[in-house]
């Protein structure tokens, strides 16, 4: 008995000692990410945080892109994971939100969200309930990206309308010059080529009919921009079939290529691999003259909170210095990547004409659209269009086929 | 009540052989009984995201096997499996026998070639995926530009990025990868055969080939069994080079999707399908489980029966 009460008078002893020294430490927030090449950022944003808020301090973690998800899910499934979370968009977002494994923000809470576009707060939203669960982080968008020094010495310009890059293209080839360093070995660079190259073909009105199911994807737009694809295909990389993401980088960094067809964020990319090269974008190019010209945009995750954390205030305050006007300025210029916070001062010139162009957009579709169930119109999208670069099968038989799967599940192709 | 001096014995011993076998079986069941159950159970349940839904009984077993959508997906990539376990079967486990009776003859080196032929496989398999990829490039690789060098234009290819060739390459990158397992496992069998079955053939006159055909070959049959079970199981649960060559996706359009890499995406979602369906991706793991063990220990009942002893 007597030992009974020491130790209990001895644990007591201890958690008295234990939560006045917790009470006295700061208190520390983990914070998840994906973005391991832009650690020494974050860890420069939240020496700044730190010095505003002192009683809060923030450890930085990052796992590897491709197994993130999948750590992150294990971890909120087992009632873990960190405090503040790096998370992604669209369906990706919906996975993890759907359970209840978010915080939802809204203006009292957040009020920084109010700087922030509605289209990229709809990133960031649950379908089922409107509410919105992360800080969006960066807007993307697809394009082509030039090297100003190849069309120099070759004396052309980046081009208005699609004739015009056919002819661009026979003018680099004829100084033997491949004029896109793209290739379709990796699925998903299928889907960013046809967004960067095809987007003012298919045109706003085009996604609002597939939206409200007035058009599908066997839709003539859907079919002659993928046929136009097919003709300026020939224009890739050697072999581009089995020209995979990395190489097709290369090619375009090691000035072997005039263009690149992707994403806005390979920008930064190529820049960090070859400082010397001197880069343009455009927007896909129009079918005539005096069509509306078209990038396309989403957005690619937001910061959020962990509904299960029980340093909720800690968390919400990083979470709203993360969304302020200075936070997206220091972003934008220091990542070269473009935060979707209105207000920001860009200094580069290439992130301006990107944000330029950002102003005059469609969705960059499948991905803020048909992610959401399977098969996805991403997947579908990727193999149908690999599958018909590769001569495998005709454009008219690739859009039925994406058409075909998407059906499966939503409703207005159904009728 | 008093114990005598045997009881006594044998509860020492009984809890000594407790005490040795507990252990063992509470890490068992801890980290590979309960998962294999638990994934089991997860199959019965529709999930939504990462939070488990209502039981759905079998639907999910019926949307993997029979499913508009998932179910041609599974067939297909069963079906590349499938190829791959005969290609295998030929190339590395027959390669294997060739090159272990070759370095069982002792030619000239035969030392460094023992060590040559298995350094392979103490390669992590992502090295050696990259390394084949780089390889298989179609504008710099190495096998493009030996065919080039040699005239064989013609037979230069986007290995990779060809639907006709696609899977092929993954084949032969295994192949190059693991035969040296193969090889040392039949140059053991073979160097158990007592050397005067093989002088008292050679006495007799037999080709090589004979010699091979009708004393080699079924005096290293349990060789071959085991052998035969590890690649069925290997080639059904293939995943590694699949994943590091092509991508999740089985890149080009699907022709090089394996089971290991739906069961992946259908589970933990890719980049370009975000959904992560537990549900599905656990009662495809169970078949996949369930057809392993059955067919496995089948085959090697089968292939035991016909086994020499001596």
């Amino acid at each position: 008995m007597k030992l009974t009460r020491r130790i209990l008078m001895g644990a007591a002893v201890g958690g008295y000692i234990l939560s006045a020294g917790a009470a006295m430490a700061k208190t520390e927030l983990t914070f998840w990410s994906w973005r391991q090449e832009d650690k020494a950022f974050y860890q420069d944003v939240i020496k700044k945080f730190e010095a505003k808020e002192p009683e809060i301090s923030v450890k930085f973690e990052t796992y590897a892109p491709e197994n993130y998800q999948t750590i992150l899910s294990t971890a909120l499934a087992a009632g873990r994971g960190p405090d503040v979370i790096q998370v992604r968009a669209y369906g990706n977002l919906e996975s993890i939100a759907t359970p209840g494994y978010l915080l939802a923000l809204d203006k009292q809470a957040v009020p920084e969200l109010a700087n922030f576009p509605d289209s990229a707060l709809a990133a960031e939203t649950l379908r089922a309930d409107g509410k919105v669960y992360a800080v969006p982080f960066a807007t993307q968008t697809m394009l082509v990206v030039y090297n100003k020094k190849i069309f120099k010495d070759a004396g052309v310009n980046p081009p208005q309308t699609w004739d015009e890059l056919v002819a661009l293209t026979q003018a680099l080839k004829a100084k033997n010059i491949t004029p896109f360093a793209n290739g379709t070995a990796t699925a998903w660079q299928n889907e960013t080529i046809v967004a960067a190259l095809l987007s003012s073909q298919l045109g706003k009105q085009f996604e609002d009919d597939i939206v409200s199911g007035k058009a599908n994807f066997t839709d003539p737009r859907f079919v002659n921009a993928l046929a136009k694809l097919k003709d300026i295909s020939t224009n890739f990389a050697p072999n581009f079939t089995g020209v995979d993401y990395a190489s097709s980088q290369q090619l375009f960094v090691a000035g072997r290529a005039a263009m690149f067809a992707g994403g806005s964020f390979e920008v930064a990319n190529f820049k960090g691999q070859n400082p010397s090269l001197d880069l343009g974008v455009f927007a896909s190019p129009v079918a005539k003259a005096g069509d509306e010209r078209l990038i396309a945009r989403y957005y690619d995750g937001g910061y959020a909170v962990n509904a299960k954390t029980d340093k909720k205030d800690a968390a919400l305050k990083f979470v709203r210095f993360l969304a302020t006007p200075d936070y997206g300025t220091a972003f934008t210029n220091t990542l070269k990547n473009l935060s979707p916070i209105k207000g920001i001062k860009i200094e580069d010139a290439i992130t301006q004409d990107v944000a330029k162009l950002a102003d005059n957009s469609m969705s960059y579709l499948m991905l803020v659209r048909f992610r959401y169930q399977e098969p996805s119109g991403s997947v579908l999208l990727q193999s149908n269009v690999q599958k018909l670069l590769a001569g495998q099968q005709t454009p008219e038989q690739a859009a039925a086929e994406i058409n075909k799967g998407i059906a499966t599940y939503y409703k207005p192709f159904q009728k | 009540m008093p114990v005598s001096p045997k009881q006594a014995r044998t509860l020492k011993h009984r809890s000594w052989v407790a005490f040795l076998v507990v252990p063992p079986i509470v890490f068992m069941s801890l980290f590979v009984v309960y998962p294999i159950l638990s994934a089991f159970a997860y199959a019965f349940y529709e999930w939504r995201g990462l939070a488990r839904g209502e039981f759905v009984g079998l639907a999910n077993f019926k949307e993997v096997l029979f499913g508009a959508t998932m179910g041609p997906v599974v067939w297909n990539a069963f079906l590349h499996n499938v190829y791959a376990l005969i290609a295998l079967m030929i190339i590395q486990n027959g390669g294997g026998f060739l090159l272990a009776w070759l370095l069982y003859k002792e030619p000239f080196g035969f030392r460094f070639h023992r060590v040559a032929v298995f350094v392979p496989v103490v390669l992590s398999t992502i090295i050696v995926g990259f390394l084949w990829k780089l390889f298989l490039n179609p504008n710099f690789g190495l096998v493009n530009q030996a065919l080039y060098s040699v005239g064989l234009d013609a037979l230069a290819k986007p290995w990779l990025g060809d639907a006709s060739t696609a899977l092929g390459a993954l084949i032969l990158a295994n192949a190059w990868h693991f035969v040296g397992f193969p090889t040392l496992v039949y140059l053991a069998g073979m160097q158990r055969i007592p050397s005067e079955i093989i002088e008292a053939a050679r006495l007799d006159g037999t080709s090589e080939w004979q010699l091979l055909k009708n004393v080699v070959w079924p005096l290293v049959a349990p060789s071959t069994t085991i052998l035969f079970t590890l690649l069925f199981i290997g080639a059904f649960n293939w995943f590694e080079i699949p994943y590091v060559m092509v991508g999740l996706d089985g890149s080009p359009y699907g022709t090089t999707d394996v089971l290991g890499l739906v069961f992946y995406r259908t589970a933990f979602g890719n980049q370009s399908a975000s959904i992560q369906n537990f549900g599905q991706g656990s009662a495809l793991a169970t078949v996949l489980f369930l057809f392993i063990v059955v067919f496995a220990s089948m085959l090697t009942l089968w292939l035991r029966r016909r086994e020499i002893q001596f």
